[in-house]
């Protein structure tokens, strides 16, 4: 036992120590992480390395992604540095990421989520990489890769569209075939029903399904620049267009899956893929919950079916993901460099080999590999007049998060109170669209 | 606190175990034990806590009553915008989700006391007679507490499930004409929650009980027992009165469980019609790729008055009877 000079008994080796201990490390942990998350002046950057920002954090794009690195750097000699974070929280973070120090370019979408952090000012326009990797693709892909401003600020990697599922062995079956006009679309939902199947198979529980069947049936209805207007928040959704689209879904709501908003889409899939239901509007990737090769063997898509001929069916969903380079990069001539590769077939190929699941974004490319289903979902793309990207890729995510999805849940379940419901969307699309 | 305790009075600290030889005390006051070094650390260690309180509560607090005002998409301080009392006429008139919202909030406060709670204590009266098991049956009520909400909302997910779900599974609620869609039926989903909610609920009510009727003085019982009370009788006129202090930690339990409900609603079914809550809504507004930070602050704001209310009766009667003890 320590003896102070008062002469009082101490229970620890030392009081002090302890005392000082406990302080050190509440200015060690208080200070720290501060510091660490004020400091943009890190060390300076290595010219052999291009840090990246990933959103792709499942295992299959993960190593698609990896590999696309791994064959840069045997030939450029550079490193890509790869942070990856979760995609949900990747995608929550993005605003604060982009203010802070972000990395030197970074995996985002296309469209109105690529334009309004253009004009945000954190993004670098990057129209010298698209002098070299322009020719590799369509005009489609190079009208979504501009900002508002005309800039370039994105370079597609791939791409996938949203189609009719239904499965080949059940049309062959009972004699079905694919509608191309709206008529037939809901005359094969009559007899499906005789035929004692779910017609279109249906679950909104994650609320985003029900804006790609917005989007078909508004773009075809009212066509690409209408749906374009309206996205942006200068169309109004009392517009009687918009009313029109509504009452066309409406038709053919009672043949969509009951009890839509508490079943997610992968259960709905199920539905799909045990033959329970006869069509399925979705993205590709919904070929990812058929887990048997010959059940995925027999799934095929088709357009979604005409409304107006004046618009046929030149516009297809094509969600479309990329990089992008953020505002001030360290690198940046390195970054410019890597940008350019990823603009090539070539990193599209090695992509593609490892997630079969998308189609590549390039024109040129090599399609030998592909699916039947790839290859079908290529040509649709690649004949498509103008591509969209999906509502909440397409407008203000805050708007579609907050208003579009509720709303929408409301109106899948309450198809007669659609009035009400699209002028309660116009006020608050306009508080929305005014606050920035 | 501790710091503040260890700051006035700091030998009590030190203080030898009980069981130690008798020290002489010092003849001199325990000032002149702490040297400069002691004081500056403990200087810091009560400044330190307090500016990191102040930071990361009242100016946090502060600034999202001042940005309530305003719009802000969260990029850079020169795109706030003031706009008055622009949010909360927005939400009050135009935002469809906010009043059902409150109202939910209400109704889960109501169900929680209603339901949860006198059946929390049922069991703790029932297993505070130590019969057989006791410990099995308080382990059993108990578990649904340990587990975390988010848990709690996987597991009723796949009871609820309306293709898939044990519930309809049974009784055949899956088929098309018979369809019973638990989660996404705004005039069931929020029933469907509470039951979950009251499920966990019911656990943390029974602990809280079970520990106030160990305080219950035993005398108390024996002497009602003695005047020929009945069981029911003793329970209502001599054990539920000695429960008071339990009843006020109730109440304000379930308060504070009724306005922070979240993460149940929140992975059952992101707070879809039927089961908006205010918090989800603040959470919806303010998290994202291009957020209200505004908006979704003026919907804290609000959550953060309903709070005051319900907080500071219960603060201003602590305070009055501490200062009476």
């Amino acid at each position: 036992m320590h003896r102070t000079p008062s002469g009082l008994t101490l229970p620890s080796p030392s009081r002090r120590t302890l005392l000082r201990g406990i302080g050190g490390a509440a200015v060690l942990g208080a200070g720290i992480p501060l510091l660490s998350a004020c400091g943009g002046s890190g060390a300076a950057a290595d010219p052999k390395t291009v840090t990246l920002g990933s959103k792709a954090s499942d295992p299959v794009p993960k190593k698609a992604f990896a590999d696309i690195y791994a064959a840069y750097k045997k030939k450029s000699g550079i490193t890509v540095d790869v942070n990856t974070k979760d995609s949900n929280t990747f995608q929550e973070q993005i605003n604060s990421y982009l203010q802070g120090t972000p990395d030197d370019v970074f995996t985002w979408f296309a469209g109105y989520r690529m334009q309004f952090f253009a004009a945000k000012g954190l993004a670098t326009p990057i129209d010298d990489v698209w002098q070299k990797i322009g020719g590799n693709f369509p005009e489609a892909m190079q009208k979504l890769s501009k900002g508002e401003d005309g800039k370039y600020y994105f370079v597609p990697l791939y791409t996938y569209p949203w189609a009719v599922f239904y499965r080949k062995s059940v049309f062959e079956e009972k004699g079905y075939e694919v509608p191309t006009t709206w008529d037939d679309f809901v005359a094969l939902c009559k007899q499906m029903q005789k035929d004692k199947l779910v017609p279109i198979a249906f679950g909104d529980k994650d609320a985003w399904p029900a804006l790609g069947t917005f989007d078909q049936i508004n773009f075809r209805k009212n066509g690409y620049d209408f749906h374009v207007d309206l996205m942006a928040g200068k169309a109004s959704w009392t517009d009687a267009k918009v009313r029109a689209a509504f009452d066309l879904w409406a038709e053919i709501l009672p043949y969509h899956q009951e009890g839509a908003v508490g079943r997610t889409w992968q259960d709905a899939a199920q539905t799909l893929a045990s033959k329970k239901a006869g069509m399925y509007l979705m993205g590709t990737f919904v070929g990812q919950q058929f887990t048997n090769p010959d059940d995925l063997e027999d799934l095929d898509f088709f357009a979604f079916p005409e409304i107006d001929p004046a618009y046929g069916q030149d516009t297809v969903e094509a969600p479309t993901d990329g990089f992008m380079m953020s505002k001030s990069p360290k690198n940046k001539a390195e970054a410019v460099k890597l940008l350019e590769f990823l603009g090539t077939t070539e990193a599209e190929d090695i992509y593609l080999k490892a997630d079969p699941s998308v189609v590549h974004a390039a024109t040129g490319a090599d399609t030998s590999s592909y699916t039947p289903l790839q290859k079908k979902a290529y040509e649709m793309i690649s004949g498509a007049k103008s591509l969209t990207q999906f509502m909440d890729r397409d407008s203000r995510p805050d708007f579609t998060s907050t208003v579009m999805q509720p709303a929408l849940q409301k109106f899948i379940r309450d198809p007669k109170g659609v009035d009400s419901l699209l002028s309660s969307i116009e006020r608050q699309k306009k508080t929305i669209f005014a606050s920035s | 606190m501790t710091t503040d305790i260890a700051k006035e009075n700091p030998e009590a600290a030190a203080a030898p175990p009980p069981g130690a030889a008798p020290v002489p005390k010092p003849l001199y006051g325990h000032r002149r034990l702490l040297t400069r070094r002691d004081r500056v650390t403990l200087g810091l260690m009560a400044t330190l806590p307090t500016i990191l309180h102040i930071a990361l509560v009242w100016v946090t607090a502060l600034a999202s009553v001042a940005l309530a005002f305003t719009t802000w998409d969260g990029i850079g301080f020169d795109s706030i915008h003031w706009v008055g009392l622009q949010n909360f006429k927005e939400l009050f008139e135009q935002n469809p989700q906010f009043w059902p919202a409150v109202q939910h909030n209400v109704i889960w406060f109501v169900v929680l006391i209603v339901i949860p709670t006198p059946l929390g204590l049922f069991l703790a009266v029932q297993l505070d007679k130590k019969i057989r098991f006791s410990r099995v049956y308080q382990t059993a009520f108990f578990l649904p507490v340990v587990l975390s909400m988010a848990v709690i909302g996987f597991v009723w997910q796949l009871v609820y499930n309306p293709d898939t779900g044990l519930i309809n599974s049974i009784i055949g609620a899956n088929e098309p004409g018979k369809y019973i869609d638990w989660i996404g039926d705004p005039d069931l989903n929020l029933w469907a929650v509470l039951v979950a909610a009251s499920w966990r609920h019911t656990g943390y009510m029974m602990i809280l009980y079970l520990a106030g009727l160990k305080g219950v003085d035993p005398s108390l019982r024996e002497a009602s027992a003695i005047d020929g009370a009945g069981e029911w009788q003793t329970f209502k006129n001599v054990v539920f009165p000695a429960l008071r202090p339990t009843n006020t930690i109730v109440l304000v339990v379930t308060i504070i469980e009724a306005l922070r409900a979240f993460d149940l609603v929140y992975v059952f079914n992101g707070g879809a019609e039927g089961t908006e809550l205010l918090s989800i809504l603040v959470t919806s507004n303010i998290i994202g790729e291009s957020s209200r930070i505004g908006y979704g602050s003026a919907i804290a704001v609000v959550l953060l008055l309903i709070s005051l209310v319900v907080i500071i009766p219960y603060l201003v009667s602590t305070f009055r009877k501490e200062r009476r003890a």
